[in-house]
């Protein structure tokens, strides 16, 4: 089978100013479909920023990356967008839901700015009676408990049916008993929906509890643990 | 869903948003009441010309178009040639002096004739004049000044005795005998104006190219023509008054729009990088603040429509005086240009908001 993501000698360097500071310095790395993988490292070793260059938030500073066969490293800003709409989902360790809207205005409008017309109702009731928050929909993220937060992020994440969901840290906020319930929820994700899926994570225990692989990162490297 | 978030925005700083309205309201009122002030009061002027009731007007060659003249220079005499003229019914001369306190003017008067013309002054309160030092003013002007007949007024550090209270629309609001004037002001012998009323109306055009013939270098007109002239065009200074605070009006707006949308730009840091992690283009950043800002400008221009009929009428409570007219197709022309002012303002925010970084807002949690 193809792979779905393909990194080659990827690098990354953030300037500011004068200073540059080099994220990543040659990452290789192969995802297949369907893969459930687990990022962990120290922090600082680079991992939010692999998650930014595939997510096509950011270009890479050389190397290839392949995101579904496109070479993100050729793509203009306005391509890379395009690419964020319907093959990438991001989740993060702060929820990032927007504060004003609803969870539900939360999921409608990353539908809204994919454009999304032939959206998949019954698809979507699947992933929302998965991740257990229909009766939490008409709420504000204030009126969310931190998990639920988290699980209306997940649902605003996958409602363009994205071919990658990268989570970053996605229980660093949240307690043992939250935290367990989420990575369950991605693990089903996974192996009955067969979404592909990236995640940060600080603890190794996450990892081996629903990745198939677990790679380790190191001042903006992957080495052997 | 956009419009939700625009919204949404919009009630979470609902200070700002109250300000920013506020200040288009404030924006357009001053607009529309100095364009309505500057209209109604000429409308008005013109409104009590045609009150006088004559066809034709004749000015002499040094005045200068519609403005008031506070000279007299015609000779009395050509007041009675003109009125023996075959198909002209009678004339009237006035003398005019413009109050430069508030563009009133005091007219000199020969009350028979000039009553005659007008079809009759018509009397709220006393009577025609009696004495030299008597003045006859309009209901407007007494409640302005808030005197009543039998008080004194002072003209020129003169004293005159109100002795009559009429209706207003008859050319001016404070009338004493033309003698007297010409006496005070050293013009004896002389008119500003001759008002001309013909047996057939339908003969002005005739009549008017007949009294060029006659009078070379005379202003004649038509009352149409005249009551035409007495318009913003005549008046360049005013025209420029009215410019200068318009664009000062909009620069009010366009700063607290720009200033109010800047700030808003820079607290929703994350959740612009929300939404271009999400997918959203640069066109799509720009698109929420242009709306957030349209519909500020919108309600503002709502609002200050409100507020300036709220103006109009304390102006017109206060300052009777004053006319203020509020024609419709001055809302449109305020309202657009307080929108192409929001759009200028937002041009910047929402420039930077399209820039940011989504990573930068992400990154540091
Ligand atoms: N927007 C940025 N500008 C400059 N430097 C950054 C930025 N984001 C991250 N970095 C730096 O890049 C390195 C890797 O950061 P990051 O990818 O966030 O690592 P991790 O997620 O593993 O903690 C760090 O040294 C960090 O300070
Ligand atoms: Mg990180």
């Amino acid at each position: 089978m193809p792979h779905i993501i393909e990194v080659a000698d990827l690098t990354k360097v953030y300037r500011m100013g004068r200073v540059s500071v080099p994220a990543l310095r040659g990452i290789n790395l192969a995802v297949e479909p369907g893969e459930f993988l687990a990022v962990v490292g120290p922090s600082g070793s680079g991992k939010s920023t692999l998650f930014y260059v595939i997510g096509g938030l950011t270009s890479p500073t050389s190397g290839r990356a392949c995101i579904d066969g496109q070479d993100l490293s050729q793509m203009s800003d306005a391509e890379r967008t395009r690419l964020r709409k319907r093959t990438i989902g991001f989740v993060f360790q702060k929820f990032n839901l927007l504060p004003t809207l609803t969870a539900a205005e939360n999921i409608g409008i990353a539908r809204d700015i994919a454009g999304n017309r032939n959206f998949d109702r019954v698809h979507f009731d699947e992933i929302l009676r998965l991740l257990g928050i229909g009766d939490r929909l008409s709420h504000k993220p204030f009126a969310l408990s931190g998990g639920e937060q988290q699980r209306v992020a997940i649902a605003r994440a996958l409602a363009n049916s994205p071919k990658i969901l990268l989570a970053d840290e996605p229980t660093g906020n949240l307690d043992t008993q939250n935290s367990q319930t989420v990575l369950q929820m991605l693990k089903d994700l996974n192996r009955r929906l067969g979404q592909t899926i990236l995640m940060i994570t600080h603890n190794p225990g996450a990892g081996t509890f629903c990745a198939h692989r677990t790679v380790h990162m190191r001042d903006g490297r992957i080495v052997e643990p | 869903m956009v419009n939700r978030l625009v919204w949404q925005n919009l009630l979470h700083r609902p200070i700002r948003t109250l300000l920013s309205v506020t200040a288009v309201a404030v924006e357009i009122t001053l607009i529309l009441t100095v364009v309505g002030l500057s209209h109604g009061m000429l409308e008005e002027s013109a409104r009590r010309t045609r009150g006088v009731g004559a066809d034709i007007i004749v000015r002499p060659s040094t005045s200068q178009a519609a403005m008031g003249l506070s000279s007299a220079e015609l000779n009395e005499k050509l007041q009675d040639k003109l009125a023996s003229m075959p198909r002209v019914e009678m004339a009237t001369g006035t003398t005019v002096y413009l109050l430069t306190s508030n563009f009133q003017t005091i007219t000199g008067v020969d009350l028979a004739g000039f009553s005659r013309m007008c079809g009759g002054l018509k009397y709220v309160a006393g009577g025609p004049f009696e004495q030299p030092f008597d003045a006859i003013i309009d209901e407007v002007w007494a409640k302005e000044k808030n005197v009543t007949v039998g008080q004194n007024m002072q003209i020129w550090n003169r004293n005159f005795r109100i002795v009559g209270i009429v209706e207003p629309g008859k050319l001016s609001r404070v009338f004493i005998p033309i003698a007297t004037m010409q006496d005070l002001m050293g013009w004896r012998g002389k008119l500003s104006q001759i008002y001309l009323k013909l047996r057939n109306p339908d003969d002005t055009a005739t009549i008017i190219g007949e009294l060029k013939q006659l009078l070379p270098g005379y202003y004649i007109y038509s009352m149409a023509e005249f009551t035409s002239l007495i318009s913003i065009n005549s008046y360049p200074a005013l025209g420029t008054f009215i410019r200068v605070v318009i664009g000062l009006a909009v620069t009010i707006g366009f700063l607290v729009v720009m200033l109010s949308m800047y700030t808003a730009i820079l607290e929703r840091t994350r959740e612009i990088g929300i939404l271009k992690s999400l997918g959203a283009s640069r066109l799509y950043i720009v698109g929420i603040v242009i709306r957030e800002t349209l519909v500020l400008t919108l309600l503002g221009i709502g609002a200050g429509i409100a507020l300036s009929h709220g103006a109009k009428g304390v102006i017109q409570q206060y300052f009777p005086i004053l006319t203020v007219s509020l024609h419709r197709e001055w809302w449109l022309w305020a309202g657009l240009i307080a929108v192409g002012g929001g759009m200028l303002g937002a041009l910047y925010p929402a420039a930077r908001a399209a820039r940011q970084d989504p990573i930068a807002a992400l990154a540091y949690e």
